[in-house]
């Protein structure tokens, strides 16, 4: 049988089911697949909020999207190319989601009167029929049938049967595709080693579902995306908390010293806690604390051992925690407060992606309180930035504050990751023991860069009281003092300042280094922006891209970028934060927002419409 | 804090109480009970054994929290009632160090609730010490979770409604495995229960009756004035019935399980009936704890004073640290190269 292959230098596809349809493990495995296959790509999941929503409804579907390429690939797609569902929910929930003309790949069995009902469609609905007749492709599989048909010698419980229906949509999905079903093989007879008849059936039923693709009448073509251009190496996939994560334990190990985490579960930052907990034998001490509070409480506790301290959590838990982390800042000890920021306030929307807690980091507590605050681009520059915040904590003695989001922790993409011997060393210089002859240990005493000494207990001769009261400075004697108390917050301000001699300049990514519009970003809207300055580049608008990731302090020389160009449009997933601080600090500047506050990344066709029209201001 | 130099050179002398006092001013008001815990605890210091940088005394804050400033040792006046959660995180991590937790009845039982109840179940091997004053009194003041009904303050002026917390029974409750009463007008009781508390391994909280002169004077003067105290004050020895009264002449029997105020010498009962106490008995700890009447009614059970209960469960800290190790035993130390790399990896050429 010879089906037509067609050539496509990007797909996406969007693998959408009941949350018990084992979707994700679907789209993990189709990634591995596809990032052995030399593709570029980028994932995001869309999780139902409920844990066990009631089978099928549309509560209760789940998603897994995958964007992959011959050409380089920066966002999971605004939109898909090929959808499959498992049963009418999905299909109600996603259907938004197929670009025109798009193919779908429905598991006709999941399209039951029942199943019907539960979506909510009404009576005298046929969804599928009805689709049919708008202009995309649809392929029926009764799935269920196909692989019970395919596994009849197995012996397996239905039960068991009905489990490998995944796999079985996953092999047509190959065999669409052109893919190898090895991986997947292989993780199959891994994941089931001690299971020896589940690990069989699932690989028969992929089998099945790959031979079924190329057997069936169903498909009047096949797809192949050729291996992208991308640097030379040795990459893996990675989600930005796994990164999180990683980047952590090398802080541990570049510094020397034992990491711990304090920490309270919360979507979507609790992965942080669950990574750290295996990585006990890499100098990393998890504490699963009361609360947020006594989270961070903790790891100042440690910190003050001479642990580098670490907390982790999302809006509401980091709410809770800023009076402790006003306490890090007086201590003048090394802490990192990581923010997996979620759509808020409040509860918000816990498993959807925001970037509203950029304000509340930077000025969110009591007092004149500097910290600085960093925030990851991607899921793999998670490890970068985690790392940073690490090297800065530590030779600062400053807290920082890590924010990542929702779209940046769950997203996973190809990491070209280093070798542990490229990475830096962290300086680390505790205060040295002191005898009784020695001069007086002052715990408030600065170098140049105004950071003061670690004296930690144990050492012998440098007992010493440190607080939250104001301190007299260089002895730490509590003082009440106004011209010393305008003096200390003075000395904050600028040792936090004092951290942009130590960060990168910053640098035009995309677009030319001056003209019309600069596009100004922050976070998870990375990809988006890359994507949709590339395009426009491409259809020959001279439109240029910043990232900003070190955002207090600012990198210094960002006033001299900005003074190249036009126009700036500042593009954020919330009503307006970063522009805040840009308009606060760079009065001399113009600066234009594009905001979207609806718990989903930036669409890269709605931002490159923005640009567009900033062209013409 | 300027470090004061301590005695002489050559090999480590043998430290006094005074090289536990910071250089820094008491601020506290002339006669508040904070004075003599602050002396008994600067007298047990030089003899527990422990270097004098190995000891660290974390505070909340509150006037009692001030505390670490006077000590010369490592020290930490932290925030409101987060003391346990910051010496749980030093502790852990550091587990070679003597780590104080000084908090108040405010600290420790209101704002502070939730820490104290955890670090207790955890049994983090930390020394509490509740002052309990009945009172808020850095703010000047208010009712605190201790304060009996109907207190007047300025927050209460027609008297406060809320039942008081009842520490004993609360670190039962919360499966402590040492608790200890003792009270600032008894120094050399006191004494002996900071070296019991220091002495068992696991959280330790001993509270302490704390005379709050300016705001809530008198507060535990049922249990130290020369005519009452025999009658209202129950001191328990390990081993010993459980006798009070001027003369010895009362005595706790247990009937079933209900606790009666017996009188001895009359005929009907004598020591031999009695309540024996026995540290290592968690039942009748959580008895002894109920021994909490409001002190100005008459025919109460009396307040016992001293250690109720110290029983071992595995500390925290250290079964934290084990799984550490164990962690290290079986899969040796962590190749960060293997972690970066993961279990899946592509060559792009
Ligand atoms: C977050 C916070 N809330 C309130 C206060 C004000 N405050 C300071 S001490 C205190 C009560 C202290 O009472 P207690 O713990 O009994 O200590 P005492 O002063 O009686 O020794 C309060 C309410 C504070 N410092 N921080
Ligand atoms: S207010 Fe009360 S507790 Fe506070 S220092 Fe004065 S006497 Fe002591
Ligand atoms: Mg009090």
């Amino acid at each position: 049988m010879s089906v037509k292959i067609t050539e496509k230098d990007d797909v996406t596809i969007r693998f959408a089911g009941d949350s018990g349809d084992g979707m994700q493990l679907t789209g993990s495995q189709f990634t591995n697949t596809t990032a052995l296959a030399g593709n570029d790509l980028s994932t995001l999941p869309d999780y139902p909020a409920e844990i066990r929503a009631p089978q099928g409804t549309v509560a209760g579907v789940s998603g897994f999207q995958i964007h992959f390429g011959s050409k380089a690939i920066h966002t999971p797609g605004d939109s898909c190319d090929v959808l499959v569902v498992m049963n009418a929910a999905a299909l109600k929930a996603n259907l938004k989601y197929l670009k025109a003309g798009g193919i779908i790949i429905a598991n006709v069995d999941g399209f039951g009167k029942r199943d019907l009902s539960l979506a909510k469609y009404g009576p005298e609905d046929k969804p599928l029929e009805q689709i049919q007749t708008s202009g995309y492709g649809l392929i029926q599989l009764d799935v269920t049938k196909l692989t019970r048909a395919a596994l009849a010698d197995t012996g397996l419980p239905p039960k068991d049967v009905d489990r490998c229906k995944n796999m079985f949509v996953l092999g047509v999905i190959y065999w669409l595709f052109s893919r190898d079903i090895k991986v997947t093989q292989t993780f199959i007879e891994k994941k089931f080693s001690r299971k020896a008849e589940i690990a069989e059936a699932n690989v028969l039923a992929l089998k099945a579902g790959y031979a079924y693709g190329g057997a069936t009448e169903l498909f009047s073509e096949r797809f192949s995306v050729q291996a992208a251009q991308i640097r030379p190496g040795t990459y893996r996939n990675i989600t930005g908390n796994e990164a999180t994560v990683i980047g952590l334990a090398a802080a541990a190990d570049k510094s020397g010293l034992p990491l711990f985490l304090g920490s309270y579960p919360i979507t979507p930052a609790s992965e942080i806690l669950h990574g750290l907990s295996k990585l006990k034998h890499y100098n990393v001490r998890t504490f699963q604390a009361e609360d947020e509070i006594a989270a961070i409480g903790s790891a100042i506790g440690a910190s003050f051992g001479g642990s580098l301290g670490v907390t982790s959590s999302s809006g509401p838990g980091i709410a809770l925690k800023t009076e402790a982390l006003t306490l890090a800042l007086m201590l003048e000890l090394p802490l990192v407060v990581i923010n997996v920021q979620r759509a808020g306030p409040s509860t918000g929307m816990p498993t959807k992606t925001e970037q509203s807690d950029l304000l509340q980091a930077v000025y969110g507590r009591a007092g004149e309180s500097p910290v600085v605050v960093l925030s990851p681009e991607s899921p793999a520059d998670c490890f970068q930035m985690i790392f940073e915040a690490c090297r800065i904590a530590i030779e600062h003695m400053i807290p920082v504050m890590f924010l990542s989001d929702g779209y940046i922790a769950n997203g996973a993409e190809p990491w070209l990751f280093p070798k542990a011997a490229e990475l830096p060393q962290i300086k680390v210089s505790f205060a040295p023991p002191r005898e009784p002859e020695d001069a007086p240990y002052l715990p408030y005493s600065r170098d140049e860069r105004l950071v003061r000494p670690w004296a930690v207990p144990g050492t012998k001769g440098l007992e010493h009281r440190i607080g939250g009261l104001e301190k007299e400075h260089g002895t730490g004697n509590i003082s009440y003092d106004p011209d010393n108390h305008h003096q200390m917050t003075l000395i904050r301000e600028q040792k936090r300042n004092n951290v942009a001699a130590n960060i990168p300049e910053q640098k035009i990514e995309e677009g030319p280094e001056s003209g019309k519009v600069l596009v100004v970003g922050w976070g998870s809207t990375h990809g988006s922006i890359k994507a949709a300055v590339n395009e426009l580049n491409a259809e020959g608008l001279a439109v240029s891209h910043t990232h900003i990731r070190y955002l207090s302090p600012f990198p210094q020389n960002l006033a001299d970028l900005f003074a190249k160009f036009e126009t700036i449009l500042v593009p954020e997933i919330n009503n307006g934060q970063l522009i805040k601080l840009l308009r606060d600090q760079f009065p001399a500047f113009t600066f234009h927002g594009f905001n979207q506050v609806k718990g989903t990344p930036l669409p890269v066709s709605a931002l490159s419409d923005a640009i567009r029209r900033a062209t013409n201001f | 804090m300027v470090q004061k130099t301590a005695s002489t050179n050559g090999s480590t002398p043998a430290l006094k109480p005074k090289d536990f006092a910071s250089d820094q001013d008491v601020r506290w008001c002339p006669g508040c009970g904070d004075y003599t815990i602050l002396k008994q605890v600067q007298n047990v210091m030089p003899g527990l054994g422990v270097p004098r940088e190995n000891i660290v005394f974390v505070a909340g804050i509150g006037c009692s929290s001030r505390f670490p400033y006077y000590m010369d040792t490592f020290g930490m006046h932290s925030i409101h009632g987060r003391a346990p959660s910051i010496a749980t995180g030093l502790k852990t991590s550091r587990p070679e160090l003597s780590v104080w937790v000084i908090t108040g009845d405010g600290d420790a039982l209101s704002i502070g609730g939730n820490h104290l109840i955890h670090v207790l179940r955890r049994n983090v091997d930390l020394n509490i010490l509740l002052f309990n004053n009945e009172i808020y009194g850095l703010t000047k003041g208010q009712y605190s979770p201790t304060s009996h009904e109907g207190t007047v303050t300025k927050s209460t002026p027609m008297g406060s409604l809320d039942h008081p917390f009842n520490p004993a029974a609360l670190a039962m409750g919360a499966n402590a495995c040492f608790f200890a009463r003792a009270m600032d007008r008894d120094p050399k009781h006191l004494n002996e229960m900071l070296i019991r508390t220091h002495q068992h391994k696991g959280a330790s909280l001993l509270e302490i009756y704390q005379n709050c002169i300016v705001f809530n004077d008198g507060a535990f003067e049922v249990y130290t004035d020369k005519q009452r105290r025999s009658d209202t004050a129950l001191y328990l020895e390990h081993g010993k019935p459980l006798v009070f009264g001027k003369e010895g002449e009362k005595g706790i029997r247990l009937d079933g399980t209900r606790p009666e105020l017996v009188k001895l010498g009359e005929g009907q009962w004598s020591e031999s009936d009695l309540w024996v106490h026995d540290e290592k008995d968690a039942f009748k700890a959580y008895l002894l704890a109920r021994f909490f009447e409001d002190n100005r009614h008459e025919d109460r059970l009396p307040r016992p004073f001293g250690v109720f209960l110290d029983v071992e469960r595995p500390a925290y800290d250290e079964i934290f640290n084990r799984q550490i190790e164990q962690a290290y035993e079986k899969k040796g130390k962590g190749d960060l190269d293997a972690l970066l790399a993961g279990e899946e990896t592509w060559v792009v050429k």
